[in-house]
């Protein structure tokens, strides 16, 4: 990893801003355009640029495949978990007019938290796929590029 | 309907219908006609976009604007609900590209092929070639 | 609590397997995972026999996704016949899941085997949705689960023949054609209607009439739901993934993957366009009739042919959907009761068919039909659970399948369409023999030398026996089932006219 010093430096710069970028997409899906699918998608993004840059084995330091599919379970539990609260406070599945006093809170909460299960899925499942795929080639030795 | 075939505006006016009718033809074309596993992937993918594209037209109304909340009370807003089904259906084209691609790497792996012709041969030699013939023991 | 629970009936009937299957992912440990869903399992066998007491009786459940009112919002609409297809799904799951253990035991690896029950359950998810909905491209949603997580149940029966790969991915091409096909038909529907509930699409499209884009979404929905039921010649894609998938995958999907795309023909045809749609009774009667009656005939004779048990009952699963697309081209009232009192008999069979070639794959280590000589010898329970599922298969008396055979005919005679009606049991014939090569090589054959079979594990030899003691239990007593189908059926060619507001 001696090599492609512009590559490296670039990917740290843009690494951060990606992140925050997906943030602002998912907690904004509420009112606005975004949510869940784009911003996981896009938090992905960040993490396989990284491993595009310094490898898979390096992703995989950070974010275990085992994290990744623990993550991708919580993430729906966290959508249909809000589904069976919603459920058991006396409204319909994913119901949200049951979670506030007033519907317009209870439903951008619903909506932020539902949201925030399907950006942990997507994100999770997107690594994973990546991790599958790659970690399948041995990686290109620098000299090889 | 046959003199309005030839018309000019209709040709135009259903441009996006067009292009949707020749993408949807090339995918499925490619699907049925490549014999390497990743083309079919790809063939499968751009008729799976034809579709997209059929959907998110068909939501474009003449002179609106996107979906989204103005303080115009005059606005017109394009229809919003094809959108949110394409987004579920591109969630759902990525899972089967995904889960295709798999499918080919492990395949790769135990055939050391993508070729559909080369693994056909060898399907057809491991079922006909070693062991019992064919039916051979019916009397 | 109970009230809660009752209210909510619709949406847990989908919502419990679909939130175990994480949990299920989890538990890491194959048994674990394996006691787990095959608990879930039967609670949501619970939840659709409870959906199945309440609309017996003809009321229909509508559930608000949501809180969100149709036609807006997703409904959950229960009637009797998808109640019953509900039965039937969760039924086989709960059913096969108990017997699964043993023989993924000896297919999957251990370290996946919580994946597999994982999938099973995303399956069961899937095949589930499908017929509960009543938004149209909630089925394409829900459809799209249970296939991708059937692609991966057939691919893991590569552990044990490496063709299982080939096979999911032929799946996989033909079936995702097939669900954008679909999509695409509900495009044009929506074009049109501007609405996506089906009860919603059928008053608007019976207001709108006839044009070519509803001709266009009709014929890409026949064919997308075609391709994903096997209708021939569709059926491309079936053989080789019922013979490669591990044998408690194949006895679950012939028993419900197959029933449950039925259904959603059956909705869409009666329900979404309604009965009296004529260009559908036309294409009903001019494709789908002589393509019926061909696979019937055709894959039977494939059957005849083939060495491999799973492949030649596969084969047969293609004549069986023959004799379901039959009963629906009929359009009439008895003729639909023959349709659904055969996925309801077909499942019952086919999946103690299935069961009863895993428990050779297990014991015997084959399912080539071959291998199989002298068998009946030294596996007597299962083989005999093969001859009176054979039975059933063929259409003898006092089982299930003849109970189908019967209404098909009558419904055959009752449009004077005689050549039909012979045409079906000419085709029994067919079944004969190939149902008699096997019970001719298990008991008649010398056993081969040096080989040792023990008789399958009560585990996997008591779900095939309730199946199979189903098979004569409901052929002889046929009230409950035939009741419930001619009730469906009344309901699709009533549906027509009843307008959504009651």
């Amino acid at each position: 990893m001696e090599h492609h010093s512009i590559l490296r430096v670039i990917s740290k710069l843009l690494i951060p801003p990606i992140i925050l970028y997906a943030l602002y997409v998912q907690w904004h899906g509420d009112y606005g355009p975004g949510g869940g699918f784009q911003a996981g998608v896009v938090f992905a993004v960040a993490f396989i640029l990284y491993s595009l840059v310094y490898g898979v084995d390096a992703l995989t330091r950070i974010v275990s495949p085992r994290l990744l599919h623990a993550f991708a379970g919580i993430g729906v539990l966290i959508y249909a978990g809000t589904g069976v609260v919603t459920m058991l406070l006396g409204d319909a599945f994913l119901g949200y007019n049951a979670l506030a006093h007033d519907p317009v809170h209870a439903q951008e909460w619903g909506i932020i938290v539902v949201e925030f299960g399907v950006g942990v899925t997507v994100a999770s499942v997107m690594m994973t796929i990546f991790i599958a795929f790659a970690s399948h080639n041995p990686p290109l030795k620098d000299e090889d590029w | 309907m046959q003199a309005s075939i030839l018309d000019l505006e209709y040709v135009l006016g259903h441009y996006n219908y067009w292009m949707f009718v020749i993408l949807m033809m090339t995918g499925l074309y490619i699907t049925v006609s490549r014999g390497n596993l990743i083309k079919k992937i790809v063939g499968l993918n751009i008729f799976q976009t034809a579709v997209f594209m059929l959907y998110i037209s068909m939501g474009k109304i003449i002179g609106g604007t996107a979906p989204i909340l103005v303080d115009d009370p005059d606005a017109v807003y394009s229809n919003p609900l094809p959108h949110v089904l394409i987004l579920t259906a591109i969630v759902v084209g990525i899972a089967t590209t995904a889960l295709a691609l798999a499918l080919v790497v492990r395949i790769r792996e135990t055939y050391g092929t993508v070729e559909e012709d080369d693994i056909l041969a060898m399907e057809h030699e491991m079922e006909f070639g070693a062991g019992v013939p064919h039916g051979g023991d019916r009397g | 609590m109970m009230a809660l629970i009752e209210t909510n009936l619709p949406a847990l009937q989908v919502v419990l397997p679909l939130v175990a299957a994480p949990v299920c992912a989890m538990l890491g440990r194959g048994s674990r995972s394996w006691a787990f869903a095959t608990a879930v399992s039967w609670l949501t066998f619970l939840v659709a026999l409870s959906l199945f007491a309440k609309t017996f009786g003809g009321t229909i459940i509508s559930y608000e996704m949501g809180g969100w009112a149709p036609p807006i919002g997703i409904e959950y609409r229960v009637d009797v016949l998808n109640a019953f297809v509900l039965m039937i799904v969760s039924g086989m799951a709960a059913i096969v899941l108990p017997y699964a253990r043993r023989s993924v035991a000896a297919e999957i690896p251990a370290e996946r085997q919580s994946f597999f029950y994982t999938a099973f359950l995303l399956c069961l998810t899937g095949l589930l949705g499908v017929t509960i909905t009543g938004d149209a491209f909630n089925v394409f949603v829900f459809l799209e689960i249970s296939s991708l997580s059937t692609y991966a149940l057939v691919a893991s029966g590569a552990w044990r023949n490496k063709r299982a790969l080939t096979a999911a991915y032929n799946y996989l091409i033909m079936g995702t054609v097939g669900a954008t096909f679909f999509v695409i038909g509900i495009g044009m529907l929506y074009m049109v209607t501007g609405t996506l509930n089906m009860a919603d699409l059928a008053v608007r499209i019976a207001a709108h009439g006839d044009s070519s884009t509803v001709h266009m979404g009709f014929v890409f929905i026949l064919i997308g739901i075609g391709l994903k039921l096997a209708m021939f010649p569709l059926h491309l894609w079936l053989p080789n993934a019922y013979s490669f998938a591990p044998s408690a995958v194949t006895a679950f999907l012939a028993a419900t993957a197959t029933k449950v795309a039925v259904y959603v023909m059956l909705r869409f045809m009666f329900t979404v366009f309604g009965f009296d749609y004529e260009f559908q009774a036309a294409t009903l009667e001019m494709v789908v009739l002589p393509l019926a009656i061909l696979a019937m005939f055709a894959a039977s004779l494939v059957a005849i042919f083939q060495d491999d048990l799973k492949r030649m009952l596969a084969y047969s699963s293609v004549a069986q959907i023959g004799y379901i697309l039959l009963g629906l081209a009929f359009l009439t009232d008895t003729g639909l009761t023959a349709t659904i009192i055969h996925l309801f008999n077909h499942a019952v069979t086919k999946g103690a068919l299935f069961m009863v070639a895993g428990c050779y794959v297990l014991m015997a280590g084959t399912s080539s039909i071959s291998g199989l000589r002298g068998v009946g010898r030294d596996m007597p329970w299962t083989t005999a659970a093969f001859v009176v599922a054979g039975f059933s298969l063929i259409g003898l008396p006092l089982t299930v399948g003849f109970i189908s055979k019967w209404y098909l005919v009558q419904a055959a005679l009752e449009l004077g369409w005689w050549p039909v009606a012979l045409l079906i049991m000419a085709s029994s014939l067919l079944a004969i023999v190939y149902v008699w090569r096997v019970v001719e090589t298990a008991y008649l054959q010398p056993a081969p030398e040096g080989v040792t079979r023990k008789e399958a594990p009560p585990s996997m030899l008591i779900p095939v026996w309730i199946l199979v003691a189903m098979s004569i239990w409901f052929g002889i007593n046929a009230m409950t089932t035939s009741a419930a189908a001619s009730r469906g059926g009344n309901m699709l060619i009533g549906s027509s006219q009843i307008l959504w507001e009651d």
